[in-house]
């Protein structure tokens, strides 16, 4: 048993993998798939969250940032390819037929370029911004409402500017995807294919960060900053590492959401999508691997089915759902299992094992009142 | 590793908050193999001479390590350069296993390449540390559910897995009982004989019997300095602990070593032996 310990997270990831990329295509249908992959989206996004919050404890409620990068680098490529070489995106065509293409977009005509954005882009935001407050010890609630605050500010940049960015109504409309054609089914299921391939990779790569050296030393810091500072570390490497890295997650799952949904707006990515990642995320269980993809997925299942079919209510109750899980299961629901796996020691009378110190950090109080 | 190299000389230190003298021109050194005690009453500076050694506060003058200047140096900067130190209230990782601490503490020299990699086996330096503090069949726990005690032990390995040239310990043994302050005291020695090791202590009895030389502090300041003996019958030394009009004998400082209720008025300070009520009111630049 103790053998099998270390793997049990590994065995997940391929059920988990299988789940995604086997069944689900075989049995869901076309609308499904495609609301599963969406769905996977966010989930990946909320996987880099775990690590940088669950595990880090940076309360990152900008993430639409970064998903932002992702997803409108992605937008512009796909708006461009859709264009055709040498053509406007329709939307500039319609405000000024004489505007030339604004020098940003020239370069995402390049399929390499593109992809090296997303992943590039991201790095370099969140390097400078996360190097700058870190540097500065800049902690809890601050930096909390500081990373809230540019989600805001740059889902307003956008809607302002209708021109180069489409504004408010944003970027749709997409026919090609890198060469294959978006509205054709086996290709839907590709694109399904290629966001549940990353979510599994995501989730190897934060479950190899958490098991590693770095994973510990990521904990120590969360939970006694100074203690890090005082045996030789800089806390401020420790937590840039998690903090780009989740910003990378995000802009691959903004990426991937693109050709997925079809549309990106910057109410996708302003204040109210950040939180509702952040959402899913402690519903899930922040702490833990599996708990940030799958409480994402449940949000992003309950939106498009209570969420289209009764609006009004799906607030009310996604409100109480996580009040709920605040006040009685502050680890979220992935804690449930430490505990029936504890209940049931104590039933045959083992003692009981030790938990993963690791899935049950410090209060939640103590990220605020820093 | 014993000689000069380790050595701990402060010149002429102060510390200032806002105006504030904390520390007002501290001089005093510390060498491999004594044990160096620094005593005072609350407010003196204790903590806060530890505290612009490590980096923590600000201070001008002169710290030096061998011929390395500490002062100016970012906190973990000056780890690097051998410096460690532990905190008033044990500063471990609650949430990680006694294994994890001391690895972490371990990782100090590793490339942050090696940092990627999940950890196997344990470091000689980690296994000598379990032993020199006793906590080896404890290595599994979660340190959060430590005794006090063995969280101030397991602070001390963390140090000693670093082997720093210079130790400096905050209170090491406020709260503990009379068997975990005999076992820290002779850890101490032990760990003295390779290194600096300089201690900031409330309780009396503790520094009597493991002090090799003693600075008192008083208000940012050195009061005196000497062997216990020498700064027991320091008349100025007895003033500052007693009170002017207190007595004129040496058997004052046991007396408030004993915890004698006719000593605890306001100039003493952590009369009992189990002060550790009175300790919160230190100046504590923790927070900053």
């Amino acid at each position: 048993m103790t053998k099998i310990k270390p793997w049990l997270p590994l065995i997940g990831i391929g059920v988990f993998a299988v789940l995604l990329l086997v069944v689900a295509p075989a049995v869901l249908s076309m609308h499904w798939i495609n609301n599963l992959g969406k769905y996977a989206c966010w989930a990946i996004a909320a996987v880099g969250i775990g690590l940088a919050w669950g595990r880090g404890g940076m309360l990152v409620l900008g993430q639409g940032v970064f998903f932002g990068l992702g997803a409108y680098a992605m937008a512009m490529h796909l708006t461009l390819e859709s264009a055709g070489p040498d053509s406007l995106p329709i939307f500039m065509i319609l405000y000024d037929p004489q505007a030339a293409l604004p020098a940003f977009w020239e370069p995402f005509r390049s399929d390499v370029f593109t992809l090296v954005a997303i992943i590039l882009l991201p790095i370099i935001v969140a390097s400078i911004l996360g190097y700058a407050l870190f540097k500065r010890r800049v902690k809890g609630a601050y930096f909390a409402i500081l990373t809230q605050a540019l989600a805001v500010a740059l889902a307003v940049l956008i809607s302002s500017t209708i021109r180069e960015t489409g504004g408010d109504t944003g970027l749709s409309d997409f026919k090609y995807f890198f060469g294959f054609v978006l509205n054709d089914n086996s290709n839907k299921v590709m694109v399904f294919m290629i966001a549940s391939t990353l979510l599994i990779l995501c989730l190897l790569a934060v479950w190899q960060l958490n098991r590693s050296r770095y994973g510990e030393l990521l904990i120590a810091t969360r939970d006694a900053e100074e203690r890090v500072r005082f045996l030789g570390y800089d806390p401020a490497n420790i937590k840039l590492v998690a903090f780009v890295v989740a910003a990378v997650m995000a802009s691959i799952a903004g990426a991937m959401f693109v050709p997925i949904v079809g549309i990106i707006t910057p109410a996708e990515i302003g204040a109210s999508a950040s939180i509702l990642m952040i959402a899913g995320v402690a519903l899930g269980g922040r702490a833990s691997l599996f708990g940030p993809a799958l409480g994402a997925m449940a949000i992003g299942w309950g939106q498009s089915s209570l969420g289209s079919s009764w609006p009004d209510g799906w607030v009310y109750i996604l409100g109480l759902v996580f009040i709920l899980v605040t006040l009685f299961l502050p680890m979220g629901l992935s804690s449930l299992f430490g505990r029936a796996k504890n209940w049931a020691w104590r039933g045959r009378a083992v003692p009981a094992g030790v938990t993963d110190p690791a899935i049950v950090p410090a209060p939640e109080l103590d990220e605020v009142k820093k | 590793m014993t000689d000069s190299d380790a050595s701990l000389v402060v010149t002429d230190l102060r510390v200032e908050f806002d105006g504030f003298v904390a520390v007002g021109g501290v001089s005093f050194d510390a060498h491999p193999g004594e044990v160096r005690f620094l005593i005072g009453p609350n407010g003196a500076g204790k903590t806060t001479c530890i505290d612009a050694i490590t980096g923590l506060s600000k201070g001008i003058g002169s710290v030096k390590l061998g011929d390395q200047e500490l002062l100016g140096k970012a906190v973990n900067k000056i780890v690097k350069l051998g410096v460690g130190r532990t905190f008033q209230t044990a500063s471990v990782f609650e949430q990680l296993t006694v294994l994890q601490n001391l690895d972490i503490a371990a990782g100090l020299h590793r490339s942050s390449f090696s940092l990627l990699r999940a950890r196997r086996g344990v470091d000689p330096a980690i296994e000598v540390a379990l032993e020199e503090t006793g906590l080896g069949d404890e290595r599994e726990t979660p340190a959060g559910i430590l005794s006090h005690g063995q969280k101030q032990w397991l602070e001390i390995g963390m140090m000693l897995v670093q082997d720093p040239r210079a130790l400096l310990l905050d209170e090491p043994v406020a709260g503990m009982s009379q068997d975990e302050r005999t076992a820290t005291g002779e850890l101490l020695q032990r760990i003295a004989e390779r290194r600096t090791v300089l201690v900031v202590e409330h309780d009396m009895d503790f520094m009597r019997r493991y002090a090799s030389r003693v600075t008192v502090l008083h208000q940012g300041k050195v009061l005196s300095e000497g062997t216990v003996a020498q700064v027991q019958a320091d008349p100025k030394v007895q003033e500052v602990y007693l009170g002017t009009a207190a007595a004129p004998t040496t058997t004052g400082m046991m007396a408030v070593a004993d915890g004698a209720s006719p000593v605890a008025d306001s100039t003493t300070q952590g009369s009992t032996t189990q002060g550790s009520t009175t300790q919160g009111s230190t100046t504590q630049g923790k927070g900053a």
